[in-house]
């Protein structure tokens, strides 16, 4: 352990945590830009050219708010639990790889911070970490609304943790590592979305949940719950959900992208190595885009039909693609 | 003194004080966050010991899975969040002998076992093999017996679970 | 040495920083006029009534429980996932008999109406 290797670890750690903040800020404008046209209305086009400068208003506007904790609220929790949010949407994506080696002043930096040999399963802990937050934030706000929205929104979450889980073993047995460098590394014929569509299809529907996007927004469901667990929170503690959603949207997108869509590979990558995080870019901007496009058309579903949607549906078929891939590679093996 | 030995120090003794804390602290979702932080300790010292594997499923169930039961539990109880329930009941002296008598057993036991004083080896550099891991679940002469007895118990759990919680479902 | 694991340290580091910087930030520069109302919960306009908290439904804990299971489940899953092209046949089939203990638990949870929310 040298200085330099200290150095290039902060260095891509406040890389990563940079992209996710500004990619936060920026989704939220794409998102509103593509609800808009789809809705035929034009978005916001005030601030800045195009509206460029509409996050940076809405960060200025909600830092000057007043933050508000209620009389009978636990006020350590309460102030704890958006942070405990916001932890593992930035550090979710440490190990996904944005490309492969690349020469700069002199010396080859690796394209990713970490490539750990249990990539997936520190995947799968962080996310199970991620359910602390919200439902800590709706037992200390002391509000109806806020509790109910998070126990919902923990044992949502919880649910579909474990299709998410199942969706991950497949490229797995195909490649026999867990580490994400080596997953999108074997994706250089084939991308796995042609080998694993139902898996695909689960992580898909799975991530959605775990973020607690349309149409499984069901912890935040306005009519019913008000806000759900944020509803006592303003100012910078609500922003900080709102930054952990919209982290966490991007990070799925980017693990599922590595897992299923070949991740940084695409034409000329040999020859261009820094054409890795550009691809890995367009892909994910894609795959955001789809989310987006959900949220417009499909209404919200029902909590049972939710449950058992992630219990009886998503649960068994995953387990069954595991099983039928494992079974599969067994005859082609022999 | 290594910076392994520092770390290991600092760890154990955040570990033990939030041990501490879970059974003296009045809030029971206090009592739950200490107890997050002791496996949260638990996972560092598997870290230590360099069993990144085990490290990480140390997050993953206990803090991930079984810690969220507990949350769940604390949140079942009537009043989560008031603390002017009594702290001890009337057995709180028995308690505290047979704890004792426990951990006194477990030194002792551990004193007179002669593998505590070997000195591990250790462990080989890129971390263990996780396909050795996999392996050795299912190998005959490794791991496959307990393995598939660890389904059984997990069946065993789930329906005991099931009886308490459809028993208070009637009242 | 866990050499690729201080980075996850770092990065956790720089995260729980920049966390608490934030509402630290907000804490600071935003206004603070606390009134008897607002610290009221809110409860879309009408007057709060009883404890905020209240019992969560037995349901929930039945989730949980079940959900410890199969993460166990899929956590047995994954070495075994990894090291499957050198187990063969014998491997595929100790896995399948794993799993189809669980599933009997899974299926009895099923029918005795554990997913069912009403």
């Amino acid at each position: 352990m040298n200085a330099t290797l200290v150095i290039e670890w902060v260095v891509k750690s406040l890389v990563i945590i940079l992209v996710l903040t500004g990619g936060f800020a920026y989704t939220t404008l794409y998102e509103r830009k593509v609800l808009a046209r789809m809705q035929v209305r034009r978005g916001p086009n005030r601030a800045g050219p195009l509206g460029i400068l509409q996050p940076v208003a809405d960060g200025i506007k909600l830092i000057f708010k007043e933050e508000l904790t209620p009389h009978n609220a636990d006020k350590f929790i309460f102030t704890v639990a958006p942070v405990i949010t916001v932890v593992p949407a930035l550090v979710i994506t440490a190990v996904v790889p944005w490309g492969r080696e690349i020469s700069l002043f002199g010396r080859t930096f690796t394209l990713y911070l970490s490539n750990v040999n249990v990539a997936v399963l520190y995947i799968l802990s962080v996310t199970s970490i991620s359910v602390y937050g919200i439902t800590l934030a709706g037992w200390s706000s002391n509000n109806k609304y806020a509790t109910l929205g998070g126990v919902r929104a923990t044992a949502q979450m919880i649910s579909y943790e474990l299709a998410l889980g199942c969706a991950y073993i497949g490229p797995i047995l195909i490649v026999g590592s867990m580490s994400l460098v080596d997953i999108v590394e074997a994706q250089a014929g084939v991308w796995f979305i042609f080998l694993q569509p139902v898996a695909f299809l689960v992580y898909f529907l799975a991530s959605l949940a775990e973020v607690n996007r349309a149409p499984f927004d069901m912890p935040e469901a306005e009519q019913e719950l008000t806000a759900g667990y944020h509803t006592e929170y303003s100012g910078m503690k609500f922003a900080l959900f709102f930054m952990a959603e919209y982290i966490k949207m991007i990070a799925v997108a980017m693990i599922g992208v590595s897992l299923f869509l070949g991740g940084y590979l695409g034409p000329g990558i040999d020859r261009f190595p820094i054409l890795g995080p550009v691809y890995l870019f367009i892909k994910v901007a894609v795959w955001l885009f789809v989310i987006i496009w959900v949220r417009a058309t499909l209404p919200r579903i029902r909590y049972d039909r939710l449950m058992a949607l992630g219990w009886k549906v998503m649960f068994p078929l995953a387990l069954l693609s595991v099983m039928i891939t494992a079974l599969v590679l067994l005859f082609v093996e022999s | 003194m290594t910076i392994m030995q520092i770390i290991f120090l600092i760890t154990a003794s955040v570990t033990l004080f939030a041990a501490l804390m879970v059974v003296s602290t009045r809030k029971m979702m206090h009592a739950a966050m200490w107890l997050i932080l002791v496996l949260f300790g638990v996972t560092i010292t598997f870290a230590l010991l360099e069993t990144r594997f085990f490290a990480i499923v140390q997050l993953v169930i206990y803090i991930g899975a079984i810690a969220i039961l507990i949350i769940f539990a604390v949140m079942l109880t009537r009043r989560s969040m008031n603390a002017d329930v009594p702290q001890v009941n009337r057995n709180w002296w028995l308690v505290m002998v047979s704890s004792l008598a426990l951990f006194v057993g477990l030194v002792t036991v551990m004193s007179v076992w002669e593998g505590f004083f070997v000195t591990a080896r250790t462990a080989p550099p890129g971390g263990e093999n996780l396909v050795q891991l996999g392996t050795a679940l299912v190998d005959p002469n490794g791991f496959v017996l307990p393995f598939e007895v660890a389904s059984l118990v997990l069946l065993a759990a789930m329906v005991g679970a099931i009886y308490v919680a459809a028993e208070r479902k009637e009242k | 040495m866990l050499n690729e694991y201080y980075p996850l340290v770092v990065i956790s580091m720089i995260a729980i920083a920049l966390g608490f910087f934030v509402v630290l930030l907000g804490s600071i520069l935003g206004p603070r006029r606390p009134t008897q109302h607002k610290g009221q919960p809110y409860e879309s306009g009408m007057i709060p009534y009883g404890p905020g908290t209240r019992r969560i439904s037995v349901r929930y804990y039945l989730v949980a429980v079940l959900f410890i299971l199969f993460d166990i489940e899929v956590v047995f899953f994954l070495p075994w996932a990894v090291a499957f092209r050198k187990l063969g046949v014998s491997g595929f089939i100790l896995m399948v008999i794993f799993a189809v203990i669980l599933e009997i638990a899974f299926v009895y949870a099923w029918k005795k109406g554990a997913l069912e929310w009403e």
